[in-house]
């Protein structure tokens, strides 16, 4: 079932470069939207048969290369599915919003196609062999989207940056993997397995080298301070649909090794090293709120708030790793949130980076100063935009407020200062978030030079039809979360309860 | 004595096949001299089976006076080389096609693809050098082929410094044979322990220097940028990618079975040289223009990553099934990248694939697959191979090597990406090439190779599964 979801979009994109040229553009677009309509349907299939207390589900193991350990096992718990089916709702948000692109629209709908394929496929992952693969495979695609369809000459470079960065990131996680197979008996590269094994437990200096190189490669892709410079320029260069996605679905990535790999493998060396991952979160929180609070561009003042949002995350999976001070029902709180958090940042800031390039699109500048007084011209725009602004700043009723209210419980009790240093970075980014709904939205109307017609058109269907309901989803989540908690909770309590072994 | 000639069958058929061609070549008219190349492929094909038939048959071993092993190594090597030649020979068909010396080049082919086999499985020092000149002296030859001065040119660096590394190794053969009474590897095993160690180890250095120009490594790498730009393309697909298998092969042997017990420190002058390879290949790749130059900076840089390999011969368990997984992918990767460069021979500069993603999406899915590979990224059967060398490097105790190597692997992504890049813009298309014909074997090679290289990487468990099994002594 979970191989069907999985590599359903590849085989729709073999299937569209076989084709002949000749179809008509908007038909690529609409069979990308109904193959992720689809998936999501299959997705919300495989939700409703999930039992949310019996662990790993839907499991599938097949030998691949088992010489060097390898194999192809998938399956999904509590951690894993919400994020799948997050991946399947932003794609099809993408491909509804992208029915008005025009630039090699084939190549541009393949290339999703596979990038859908890759990031359920990491989510699904329980060899980290196959997790590998796929986390490399979504640098490969993300490049692509970013040079071939990004703003001009800056996105290629700003696309040759990302890949760089990552790169290190995911090579020096592959070095972690190679340190975690060496040291399993028998060697193997199945996270169950080693899950079970704990390899490196008690091998001091040994498990924290690992720890660390898998560290630095999810952080770098989460991203953290002091790795997150490439997030910047790639997502202001990056297409809309792009961005959502590298937002919204690859930054999850990383916080999403953290509960998958780092944690349960090396149980061991992260409690040992909590205190610097909390630091590193904490920072993160401050350090991206504040260089948001400082920019002009709307596009990459989100794209800062990501580190903002990551940042709590981070705190949070460090905060479940401490024993002292902490009951585990706080710790089981606090992973619960991270789990959430992601879930809601995607929802959120994929919603918020499409509503960017509507903006875009309309003024042809992201510089907020440009703008003024918009809600006169557009204000089911404003409105839409104004009302993700808000979800993204934690306000009560959004998924974001449950997140960060069960990240700051959890965290509390075992790291007061740092959660209380973190708090702060909620109530910078209420503060820019309505500085630069201030400044673009209100005051006397004023438009950029290159809308000479003064005339700015509002929401178009499509692009209503992709963010609103991302917003309505979240706001469902802020109101009645208990279908969304009831599978992260029991997945929380396992996690938990391996970190303290 | 075992003198079964019968385990010899891919060697003597390449060797036949080029005495035959060279023949029949004399007398055929040149309109017809293309049967030589059929002659050439049957031969390859006839190589394939007689080694598919010893795997099915467990005819594994060691003929004449054990000079020469026939084992899972050997075995998977001539797989790799047949494949890799039969690659090569249908990516030549346009460049040589009508050529007045037509014949002569696929007898070259024949003669210097039999020496590469020789090395997969000499098992003694005289039959590693005899095999050594009979891979080298035909190349030499091929790499001047096309008679124009860079050609000539490269020709005259490469004979140079195959004819001073080639004395430097045979000097380093009698060393060996005056320090350990012996040539053959599994008497020098014994006797080499109790040997004076500088003696051993002048003798070592000078054997290594000959392997290391085979395969192109510092600091015996000086003739591949100048051979791979200089030569046709496919006799630079030729130099960079089968001497690499036959001499990582003859060394790993070397190394394995005659020194195993020695107390010379060759792991770790191995792993110096790897380092210094892979690092300073890399950085000479950084900002050439040139496809070839580039390629064969990468060839170098890949060299690095093979002999981690060698490094740890000894010291870890799966080095011999990682060197021959990464050797088979980074062949037909390898091959695939040179099989388009043949197919746009007026597309010499980097700047000349603008756009070639527009003109023939094809062959730039074969680059992106290709060079991809090269570095590392998965699905590619080099990944595997990266997989399987870093974990045997780690394992061996060379934690500092595989991360020089993963560091490597970041640089090189640079100047790959500087080659796809223009691939994809579409302002400033460079002009389609439209003079030298649609040139469909290179192309239809360049498609093989890509797709080989991601089946490697999907069912590299085949290759593992074959490369496994001990050395005859």
């Amino acid at each position: 079932m979970l191989t069907v979801v999985t590599f359903l979009p590849l085989l729709v994109c073999a299937v569209l470069l076989l084709l002949p040229r000749t179809l008509p553009e908007r038909a690529y677009v609409w069979v990308w939207i109904t193959t992720a309509a689809v998936d999501l349907a299959l997705v919300v299939g495989v939700w409703t048969g999930y039992d949310t207390d019996g662990g790993m589900q839907y499991e599938q193991r097949v030998r691949w290369i088992p010489s060097a350990g390898v194999g192809y096992h998938v399956g999904v718990d509590g951690l894993s599915l919400p994020l799948v089916a997050l991946t399947c709702l932003l794609f099809l948000a993408v491909a509804v919003h992208s029915l008005r692109e025009t630039r090699r629209v084939r190549s541009y709908v393949c290339l999703f196609l596979f990038l859908q394929t890759v990031s359920i496929g990491l989510f699904v992952a329980l060899d980290l062999i196959l997790f590998f693969v796929f986390f490399d495979l979504s640098i490969v695609g993300m490049f692509f989207v970013i040079a071939g369809w990004g703003h001009g000459e800056r996105a290629r470079a700003a696309a040759l940056k990302f890949f760089l960065y990552t790169f290190v990131g995911s090579l020096a996680l592959l070095l972690g993997f190679i340190g975690l197979y060496l040291a399993a008996d028998p060697h193997t590269f199945d996270i169950v397995d080693l899950t079970r094994a704990n390899p490196l437990a008690g091998r001091g200096l040994y498990a924290g080298l690992v720890l660390l190189a898998i560290g630095v490669g999810l952080a770098v892709k989460t991203p953290t301070v002091p790795f997150h410079t490439w997030l910047p320029p790639a997502h202001t260069d990056a297409p809309a649909t792009g961005s959502a996605i590298l937002a919204g679905v690859l930054l999850k990535m990383g916080t999403y090794g953290f509960v998958r790999i780092a944690m349960p493998l090396l149980p061991g060396s992260w409690r040992h090293y909590a205190l610097v991952i909390v630091i590193v979160g904490a920072v993160s929180v401050v350090y991206g709120a504040l260089v948001a609070l400082a920019q002009t561009d709307f596009k990459r003042m989100i794209a800062y708030t990501s580190v903002n949002h990551m940042g709590y995350v981070v705190l949070a999976v460090g905060a479940a790793g401490t024993l002292a001070g902490s009951d585990a029902q706080a710790r089981t709180l606090a992973v619960t949130g991270a789990v959430t958090q992601m879930v809601s940042h995607g929802l959120i800031t994929a919603a918020l980076f499409l509503l960017a390039g509507v903006l875009y699109d309309r003024g042809r500048t992201y510089t907020m100063d440009s703008y003024s007084g918009l809600a006169a011209h557009a204000p089911r725009f404003a409105a839409v935009t104004a009302v993700a602004a808000f979800a993204s700043l934690g306000i009560p009723g959004f998924s974001g407020f449950i997140a960060e209210f069960q990240i700051f419980t959890g965290s509390l009790a075992s790291h007061a200062i740092a959660t209380a240093i973190a708090v702060t970075g909620i109530l910078i980014t209420a503060a820019l978030f309505l500085t630069a709904l201030r400044r673009m939205f209100l005051g006397t109307p004023r438009l950029p030079e290159t809308i000479p017609t003064g005339i700015v058109r509002d929401l178009r269907k499509a692009e209503a039809l992709s963010t609103v309901p991302l917003l309505a989803v979240a706001l469902v989540i802020g109101i009645a979360p208990r279908w969304l908690l009831d599978v992260i909770e029991p997945a929380s309590r396992t996690l938990t309860g391996l970190v303290a072994r | 004595m075992n003198e079964n000639l019968a385990a010899l069958i891919p060697e003597i058929a390449l060797l036949g096949a080029a005495v035959i061609g060279l023949l029949a070549g004399s007398w055929l008219p040149r309109r017809r001299q293309w049967l030589v190349a059929v002659l050439a492929a049957a031969a390859c094909a006839t190589g394939l089976t007689a080694t598919a038939v010893t795997m099915v048959t467990d005819r594994e071993q060691t003929v004449f006076a054990a000079a020469f092993a026939v084992d899972a190594a050997t075995d998977t090597g001539r797989l790799i080389v047949l494949v890799a030649l039969l690659l090569i020979i249908c990516m030549s068909v346009e460049t040589v096609r009508r050529h007045k010396r037509e014949a002569e080049y696929w007898v070259l082919l024949l003669m210097t693809g039999a020496g590469t086999l020789a090395l997969t499985g000499a098992n003694d020092l005289l039959m590693l050098f005899a095999a050594y000149l009979l891979a080298s002296v035909p190349a030499y030859a091929l790499a001047g082929f096309a008679k124009d001065a860079p050609g000539t040119e490269a020709a005259l660096k490469y004979y140079l410094m195959g004819a001073l590394l080639g004395i430097t190794m045979l000097a380093g053969t009698a060393l060996l044979y005056g320090a350990g009474h012996a040539t053959h590897y599994s008497e020098l095993a014994k006797t080499l322990p109790s040997a004076p160690y500088g003696l051993v180890a002048v003798g070592l250095v000078g054997v290594l220097a000959g392997l290391l120009f085979k395969i192109g490594a510092v600091p015996a790498h000086f003739w591949v940028p100048d051979v791979t730009d200089g030569a046709p393309a496919p006799v630079a697909a030729y130099v960079t990618t089968l001497p690499k298998v036959g001499g990582l092969i003859a060394g790993y042997r070397l190394l394995q079975q005659a020194l195993a017990d020695s107390d010379v420190n060759w792991p770790l002058l191995l792993a110096i040289l790897a380092a210094v390879t892979m690092t300073l290949g890399n950085l000479a790749a950084f900002f050439q223009t040139s496809v070839k130059r580039l390629l064969a900076y990468s060839t170098i840089s890949q060299v690095g990553y093979l002999l981690m390999a060698l490094a740890v011969t000894t010291r870890s368990g799966t080095v011999q099934r990682s060197l021959l997984l990464y050797l088979a992918a980074y062949a037909v990767t390898n091959l695939g990248a040179f099989a388009v460069v043949a197919t746009l021979p007026r597309a010499r500069a980097l700047t000349d694939y603008r756009g070639l993603a527009r003109r023939r999406p094809d062959l730039a899915a074969v680059l992106v697959v290709c060079l991809l590979g090269l570095v590392g990224t998965p699905p590619t059967g080099v990944f595997l191979g990266k997989l399987e060398i870093f974990s045997a490097t780690i394992d061996g105790g060379y934690t500092w090597l595989a991360a020089l190597a993963v560091a490597n692997t970041v640089a090189s992504l640079f100047y790959y990406l500087r080659w796809l890049g223009p691939l994809f813009l579409t302002t400033g298309t460079a002009p389609t090439d439209t003079q030298t014909g649609p040139r469909r074997w290179s192309a239809a090679t360049a498609h093989l190779a890509g797709t080989l290289s991601l089946t490697l990487g999907i069912a590299g468990q085949a290759v593992l599964t074959i490369a496994e099994g001990p050395l005859l002594p």
